[in-house]
């Protein structure tokens, strides 16, 4: 399917300035029903990116498709500047804890030596130099002294924290979380966010589908409204607004608080200095 | 003991032991990838719906030969996943449903078949119907040797793909992201399932080619929780049935050898899930005791403990 809407030029910008993600129109339809409508918007680097929306809004759809995990029926995404296809190693994916089976025999070493495997061509087997760099991204988040545990032996925050270091290891410029922070203990919260920062600092670019509005105007830089279609994409301080949560949720948050949850005043002089 | 060295001594009689042990190890191989996928059933649909494209490569060609019947039951697999892939997106049918209407119907499909060519003037049918639950005793040379061929296939290509069959079982999801074209891994390891399962037809037949698939599979999961360890056992665990099985059924006048290979691979199924370490029932039950004995024993200690401390604070 064509892109009616596409910018003229875009894949022509294919320079070293380019954004680290620009979509553009994206849409994606389950059976008949559009669950994502063309969704544009183009990333900063070295930004730290929160994806907020009610149920079913197609957040991680958003991801999939972005990723090419699922079919889109329109639109582009352009990884600096270029095709997804030919900058697939610049891409570092966490999915959701609950999509796999945490039975299966393997232990937490090796789930994150699957993070190798993208560079390590079709028939070569992970090498001490792939071990000793997937235990120097487990000790990252605090899950050295686990690299020999059974997976299924991990608590839930460990398991996630075994999926984030396995996204390390793919040594991405671009990541995206699917709800990295769903049903984890606090450690784990910590440990996570710590990690974030880290990966800011190193200049990454990182988007994260995230649940608790509580936290948004604290971890992230940038938010991404969506409920179907895009709302509201920007700086946390001047998006992340209770007339643009209403917008998005519907009547739905009406029985939050709303001082908690927003940056006093629209044009935002709170939060972060 | 001498019983089995006496087998052994017979050239035909060893070829059929080769041939089900070869058979035991390459459905040990590939079918732990199908179980790991939570896929056994789909190995199970495949076989019975081989039946239909074997007969149907028999009427066209007249032959009967290993290679042809490869291809129509390969053929007739290709349907049936597409069958069942069409059913589960295009009804509301859960994919249990899909693998029973597929399974039941390809199978029907090939017994009608089957009796087709039985009643009609197909010279050379004889052993036909042998395909519904095997006779292993009608293998010859040729048969293992072609056997020996597909089975090297397999575990060849599993070897080599052992890294990338892992990834799309554990987190198909993160393989695509990292570029693997999963669906054509996935056609793949379905290729390999019917390769296994036509390799089956003569020995084991294609109503309990199934049980190879599956059991040896589910025993090694008990003793190990490497993925590597448990295809080698799981391979080994095949081999070890189709041994005893045609060990048992040479010493036991009118035994069939795949049904009896079938009960030995369920007894390997029975001593694993009481004696396998950590999630053998044994095991569970010796960790339960012991760790209901140090609890009892801690808290003895503490209830002395504070016993001790409420005596000296009355006294003080």
């Amino acid at each position: 399917m064509s892109i009616s809407n596409a910018i003229p030029g875009a894949s022509a910008a294919a320079t070293q300035g380019a954004s680290p993600l620009a979509i553009n129109g994206l849409s994606v339809a389950y059976q008949k029903k559009p669950v994502l409508r063309g969704v544009t918007f183009e990333v900063n680097e070295g930004e730290l990116i929160g994806v907020i929306g009610p149920n079913g809004a197609g957040k991680s759809t958003m991801i999939k498709a972005a990723l090419g995990l699922i079919p889109a029926i329109g639109g582009e995404v352009l990884v600096y500047g270029k095709s997804l296809k030919s900058q697939r190693k610049l891409i570092g994916y966490v999915p959701q804890r609950e999509s796999v089976d945490w039975d299966f025999p393997t232990n937490a070493l090796d789930v994150v030596l699957m993070g190798t495997y993208g560079r390590l061509g079709w028939y070569r087997r992970p090498g001490a130099k792939e071990k000793a760099f997937a235990l120097d991204c487990l000790s990252k988040v605090g899950m050295a002294d686990f690299a020999d545990r059974q997976i299924s032996q991990l608590s839930g925050g460990q398991q996630q924290r075994v999926f984030l270091a396995r996204a390390l290891v793919q040594d991405a410029k671009l990541y995206f979380m699917d709800e990295p922070f769903a049903g984890v203990d606090a450690a784990t919260e910590k440990a996570i966010i710590t990690l974030l920062q880290e990966l800011k600092r190193q200049g990454k670019t990182v988007i994260v589908v995230h649940h608790d509005l509580a936290t948004v105007k604290q971890y992230f830089d940038s938010v991404l409204l969506l409920n179907v279609e895009l709302q509201a994409f920007g700086p946390t301080e001047t998006t992340f607004t209770q007339e643009q949560l209403q917008h998005t949720y519907g009547g739905r948050l009406s029985f939050l608080d709303p001082g908690s949850l927003v940056v006093s005043g629209a044009g935002g002089g709170g939060g972060r200095p | 003991m001498s019983n089995f060295f006496t087998m052994l001594a017979d050239p035909n009689m060893r070829w059929i032991f080769f041939g089900c042990m070869l058979l035991g190890l390459s459905s040990g191989v590939i079918g732990s990838f199908t179980y790991l996928r939570k896929q056994s059933l789909v190995g199970d649909t495949l076989a019975h719906a081989a039946l239909p494209g074997i007969c149907i490569a028999f009427m066209l060609t007249g032959v009967k030969s290993i290679g042809i019947f490869l291809i129509g039951a390969t053929l007739a697999g290709i349907v049936a996943t597409f069958g069942i892939g069409y059913i589960t997106r295009h009804s509301r049918l859960k994919q249990d449903a899909a693998l029973g209407i597929v399974l039941s119907s390809f199978f029907g499909l090939g017994i009608v078949l089957l009796t087709f060519i039985q009643h009609g003037d197909y010279g050379n049918q004889a052993g036909l119907d042998k395909f519904l639950f095997g006779q292993a005793a009608a293998m010859v040379g040729s048969d293992v040797m072609t056997m020996s061929v597909m089975s090297a296939f397999l575990v060849t290509i599993c070897a080599l793909l052992f890294k990338q069959f892992k990834l799309i079982s554990f987190d198909p999801g993160f393989a695509k992201g990292l570029g693997y074209n999963v669906g054509l891994l996935e056609q793949l390891l379905m290729l390999l399932v019917v390769v296994a399962v036509v390799a089956g037809v003569q020995a084991v037949g294609v109503v309990l080619i199934a049980a190879l698939l599956i059991t040896p599979a589910v025993s090694a999961r008990y003793w190990t929780n490497r993925l590597g360890t448990m295809i080698i056992l799981s391979g080994a665990f095949g081999a070890l049935s189709g041994a005893l099985g045609t060990w048992i059924s040479s010493s036991v006048s009118n035994l069939p050898t795949g049904p009896v290979t079938v009960l030995a691979a369920t007894t390997v199924f029975v001593l694993s899930v009481l004696l396998g370490p950590e999630r053998g029932l044994l095991a569970k039950r010796i960790l339960q005791a012991r760790v209901k004995r140090s609890f009892l024993k801690e808290n003895e200690v503490l209830h002395t403990a504070s016993g001790d401390r409420m005596k000296g604070e009355t006294a003080g």
